[in-house]
Formats: C-alpha cells, sequence, structure tokens
C-alpha cells in the first residue's frame, strides 16, 4: 500500500479555492495568505523549477548546433536505442504482471492478500543500487550462475540482458499498485453480473474488466514507461558502461559529464527531461480523462 | 495447483469469477522470479561471512560516517520537505493564483525526471559558479560537493511525497469543521494547531516516511553533487559500489543487508501509518 498514494492523481485543481476564500471560518488574513503563498512557491522555484530550467539552459549554453551534434552522435543513438530496448521489454511484461496480481488480489478473498500486496510494493523501498546488485549476485562472474554462463558464453552481468533485469526490477510494481485499489474501489459487481450472465473469463476482461480500468491501467504504464527510461542507479551497477554497447541515456549523460563534456551531458540529458515533461502531461490528460465521468455523475446526481 | 488452490482458500468458499489460479500462479510466479529470489539472494550471499566479518563491515568508520550522512540528510530533507510541502498542499488547495495548474502538475516532476539528470542539473545549479551557489558564494556558503549538496538533492527528490499525501486529504476536508472551530470562537491560529493539525498528522507522517525512505537509498540524484569525499560526503549506495568496483562481494552485500534492514521496517511503519490514517480520515488509501 505504502505509495500508491503519492502516485496517485488528486482531482482536478483549483475546483474550489474560492470556496475557501470566501469563507469567513477557512480564510486566512491577507497577510498570512500571501506569507504562505510567497514561501511556498519560492520553495517551489529554488527546489523544482530552477533544476529543470539550468538542464534547457546549460544545454544549449554553446549553441543549438553544438546540442544537436551532441544528441546526433553515434554513441548517443546507441544509448537512445538501448534505452528505448530495455523499456519496450520491461514494460509490456510488467504489464502483463500488473493485470493478473489485480485479478487476483481484487477480484478475490484468499489467505495472505494484505502481505502479497506488502511486497509487491517491495522494489519501491529498495535502493537502485541493491536492485543491481542481486543481478551481479546471481549472474556475475562470482555469482550462483556465473561460472556456468562463462563455460557457455553467455553475457547477462556487463550486458543488455543485466540492463533489462535491473530495469524489470524496479518498475516492478507501478502498474500493479494503480490498478490493485482501483479495481478494490470499482467492486466485482459488474464482472459477476457478467459471468452469471454466461460471458466467458475472456469476454467479461474484454468488455467489462478493460473499460473500467483502461485509464488507471494507462497511467501506471505512463509512470512504469518514464521510471524504466529514466533509471540510472540500478543499471549503473549492471551495465559495464562500454560505450556504444551498453550505455542507456542516463549513463550517457554520465559519462559525458565525468568527461567534463557539460554542454553535451545537457544536452542528452535535455531529452530525458523532455521525456519527463511529456510524461507529466500525459499524466494530467489522463487524470483529468479518468476524472471526467466521475464529475458529471455528481452534477447528473446532483440534479 | 490444486493443493495451493486448497491452502489459499482454507474455507472452499466458491468462487463466481474465473481465473483465479491463473492469475494468482502467475503473480507469485513472477513476483518470486523478480523479487524474492534475487533479494533473497543478498542474505544467502551474507552467510558465508561469519558474524564477526560481517560486524566488522559494517561497523568500518567509513561505512558508519556514511550511515550518518545517509540517514541524517534524509531525516532532515524530509523534515524540510514536511514543512514546505504542506505550505505547498495548501497553497493548492486553498488559494487562488496564476500558473497554479502549472505548479501542480510540476510537484511530480522529481518522481518523473531521470535521477542522474537531476544529478547533474543540481550541481550546475548550486555550484560556486551556478545560478543558487553563485549567489551563496559571496558569505563564503558552498552547497556543491559538501554534506549540504547532499541535503539539496534530497529535499528535491522528497518534494512530491509530502504534497501528494497531503494533498488528497486537504480536499476531503469538509468546511464544517472549521466553521463549528470559527463560530466557537477560536482563532484562525487555533483552528490551524487543534483541529486542521492532528486530522493532517497521519498524512504528514506518512509523507515523511516516504522521503525518509526515498532518500536513505537514492543515488543518482546524490552522487553528482555530493563530491564523494570518504568520512565527509560519501553516502551508503556508493559504499555498495565502491565495493562491487574492488570486486568485493561480500562486503558490499554485508552493506546492503543493512540497508535492507533499514527498508522492511520503513515499510512496515509506513503501512501502519496508513492504516492508521485511513481510520482518522475515513479514507482507504
Amino acid at each position: 500500500m505504502a505509495f500508491a498514494a503519492t502516485l496517485h492523481g488528486t482531482s482536478p485543481v483549483g475546483i474550489g479555492a474560492h470556496r475557501y476564500e470566501d469563507n469567513v471560518a477557512t480564510r486566512e488574513q491577507p497577510w498570512v495568505r500571501r506569507l504562505i503563498l510567497g514561501v511556498s512557491l519560492t520553495f517551489f522555484v529554488l527546489f523544482v523549477f530552477m533544476p529543470l530550467a539550468v538542464v534547457f539552459h546549460q544545454a544549449l549554453s554553446k549553441g543549438w548546433g553544438a546540442a544537436l551534434r551532441a544528441v546526433t552522435d553515434s554513441d548517443a543513438l546507441a544509448a537512445v536505442r538501448l534505452t528505448l530496448l530495455a523499456a519496450v521489454i520491461a514494460v509490456p511484461l510488467n504489464l502483463v504482471f500488473g493485470v493478473a496480481a489485480a485479478w487476483a488480489v481484487a477480484r478475490f478473498d484468499f489467505r495472505g492478500q494484505e502481505l502479497l500486496g506488502t511486497l509487491i510494493d517491495l522494489p519501491f523501498s529498495v535502493s537502485p543500487v541493491i536492485a543491481g546488485l542481486i543481478w551481479v549476485l546471481i549472474f556475475g562472474a562470482q555469482g550462483w550462475f556465473g561460472p556456468w554462463l562463462i563455460e557457455h558464453g553467455i553475457k547477462i552481468i556487463f550486458a543488455v540482458p543485466g540492463i533489462v533485469l535491473a530495469t524489470i526490477f524496479v518498475t516492478f510494481p507501478f502498474v500493479a499498485r494503480e490498478l490493485i485499489p482501483l479495481m478494490q474501489a470499482k467492486g466485482r459487481d459488474d464482472e459477476e453480473a457478467a459471468t452469471v450472465l454466461g460471458a466467458s473469463g475472456l469476454q467479461t476482461f474484454w468488455r467489462v474488466t478493460l473499460p473500467n480500468i483502461k485509464w488507471g491501467l494507462l497511467y501506471g504504464t505512463i509512470l512504469c514507461n518514464a521510471r524504466a527510461m529514466g533509471e540510472f542507479g540500478a543499471v549503473s551497477v549492471v551495465s559495464g558502461h562500454i560505450r556504444g554497447q551498453t550505455n542507456t541515456m542516463p549513463l550517457h549523460v554520465e559519462i559525458l559529464y565525468n568527461e567534463y563534456n557539460f554542454a553535451a551531458a545537457f544536452a542528452v540529458a535535455s531529452l530525458l527531461a523532455m521525456l519527463a515533461l511529456v510524461t507529466l502531461v500525459l499524466k494530467s490528460w489522463v487524470e483529468w480523462q479518468g476524472n471526467r465521468p466521475v464529475v458529471q455523475e455528481k452534477i447528473i446526481s446532483r440534479k | 495447483m490444486n493443493a495451493a488452490v486448497t491452502f489459499f482458500n482454507p474455507r472452499g468458499q466458491t468462487r463466481v469469477l474465473p481465473g483465479f489460479g491463473l492469475s494468482l500462479g502467475y503473480t507469485l510466479v513472477y513476483l518470486s522470479l523478480i523479487v524474492l529470489l534475487p533479494l533473497a539472494a543478498v542474505f544467502i550471499q551474507t552467510a558465508t561471512l561469519t558474524w564477526a566479518e560481517f560486524w566488522a563491515i559494517v561497523t568500518a568508520p567509513r561505512v558508519v560516517a556514511t550511515y550518518k550522512l545517509s540517514f541524517g540528510a534524509a531525516l532532515a530533507a524530509a523534515a524540510i520537505n514536511v514543512v514546505f510541502g504542506l505550505m505547498l498542499a495548501w497553497s493548492l488547495v486553498r488559494y487562488r493564483f496564476l500558473g497554479k495548474k502549472l505548479v501542480d502538475a510540476l510537484i511530480d516532476l522529481p518522481f518523473a525526471l531521470p535521477t542522474a539528470v537531476a544529478g547533474i542539473a543540481l550541481s550546475a545549479l548550486w555550484a560556486g559558479n551556478g545560478w543558487l551557489g553563485g549567489l551563496l558564494a559571496p558569505f563564503g556558503i558552498k552547497i556543491a560537493f559538501t554534506p549540504l549538496g547532499v541535503l539539496v538533492a534530497l529535499i528535491f527528490i522528497g518534494v512530491p511525497f509530502v504534497v501528494r499525501t497531503v494533498q488528497p486529504v486537504l480536499e476531503d476536508l469538509e468546511t464544517e469543521l472549521e466553521e463549528a472551530a470559527a463560530s466557537l470562537g477560536a482563532h484562525r491560529r487555533q483552528t490551524f494547531t487543534r483541529v486542521l493539525l492532528p486530522v493532517l498528522t497521519p498524512a504528514l507522517l506518512t509523507g515523511f516516511a516516504l522521503a525518509f525512505a526515498r532518500g536513505v537509498g537514492e543515488y543518482g540524484s546524490v552522487i553528482f553533487i555530493a563530491g564523494n569525499i570518504p568520512m565527509v560526503s560519501e553516502i551508503t549506495p556508493l559504499i555498495i559500489i565502491t565495493k562491487l568496483e574492488q570486486y568485493d562481494e561480500s562486503g558490499a552485500t554485508a552493506v546492503a543487508v543493512v540497508m535492507l534492514l533499514f527498508s522492511f521496517i520503513i515499510l512496515m511503519t509506513i503501512n501502519l501509518l496508513q492504516a492508521w490514517a485511513g481510520k482518522r480520515t475515513g479514507r482507504n488509501r
């Protein structure tokens, strides 16, 4: 349950701010209001807005040409391809898992249900570095399967499979964490009615469950994808940092930065920052879509 | 599969919906392969050490210095986020201002921005020649490449946790509470400390615990700004990486066990806090 609350969207902002400002009992004196707004927005600008702005400012510090050259460099393109590959494998796997886990946890009662929910959350509370370390212990040269893998010429650690495994681990809970509370809140009545009326399991899922959870599913997938493409610590442990071969985009940023090639590092970083911004826009859009029917229902029921 | 189904369904209830065995079976297999067995590897690997060896590794002075920094900075950052996160959530729910939707959407930036990008951005911002570091440099205050840099990075990472746990509770709050307090003659400040704060406390504590847990394990956004000087600005996750790079897998694993045990304790605390919060506010999330 732990991280669900923080990843969940809230209802559309600003629906009723004037409700508080126009009410004598809930409004502050003007100077208090100005103080709270001033302090909180200053904090926001210093700690959230400026780090974002500095990425784009630094990326363009040597001009558009240099930035463009940095992101179209062959090593950078290889990093983009590897990042996309890791996400293309990790996201669908965790999507299928998320749906299966949500079906099991939210549609049935069984012994250990709560425990299962907590275990699914586990990767969120594990340091990314440990998320990489576990795969080294299993598949590394001195790991459990290390000697066998070397004998058969299979490379997992310091190669692409290790990067994919680390990515799967860190993005493991995202979809399940969105779907479980959503499906629990919707209840089982619709699906039970469909089944009693003779629908097969697959029909029930496609025609009844999926339309109900589609926005939550999309929301979880977007967050899962953002983390998959941006993961640094876990991937850093298993990658081996071979330029053009086992570098994802965040690792490429690190290498450029450590070579004091700041403008290029920030140029590649600005691509990732844009990915983050697209994620936030999509997320807001999905929240708006997901909230719409609820709002309409409220309006109708008020009449 | 049948035995497993009997175990999970001791009372033998008839289930209306299909797919219980399949979905639970797949969930358990995938969970075991991706999460449980790999994490168990950490504990099994540590078992190859004697207790004395383990203790010597995890209490070495350089390692202890990293606990102090990682835990101390994470605690301080979470506390700072409780104060400013509450003010931000309050502003977003209760006040009208220009650009509010933008601010609300960008609150989640620290979740969405890859940590390596956050790391280099923060060090550019707070370095002696950066936009903010440059303002502080004339006063002899250094942020980047000192323990204060770690604090700054963990504040950034923790922003959404407190805001996003407090915001929904504030939105659900009925104005009747405050109206009753006001009509009974309470000052606004009394209403806040005696009526609102007690209702918000579980959410604030949950946000604090989430930000703290994330901060202790954080790596990417910290290492660029920390300077990584042993005994001064080195964090615990970095010690694990350093040991791995020296092919000291047992050492890395021993420190990882300490961090994992700590994470499990925090996770249990958060679950308890959320159960308490659910009871207090009538929300189940």
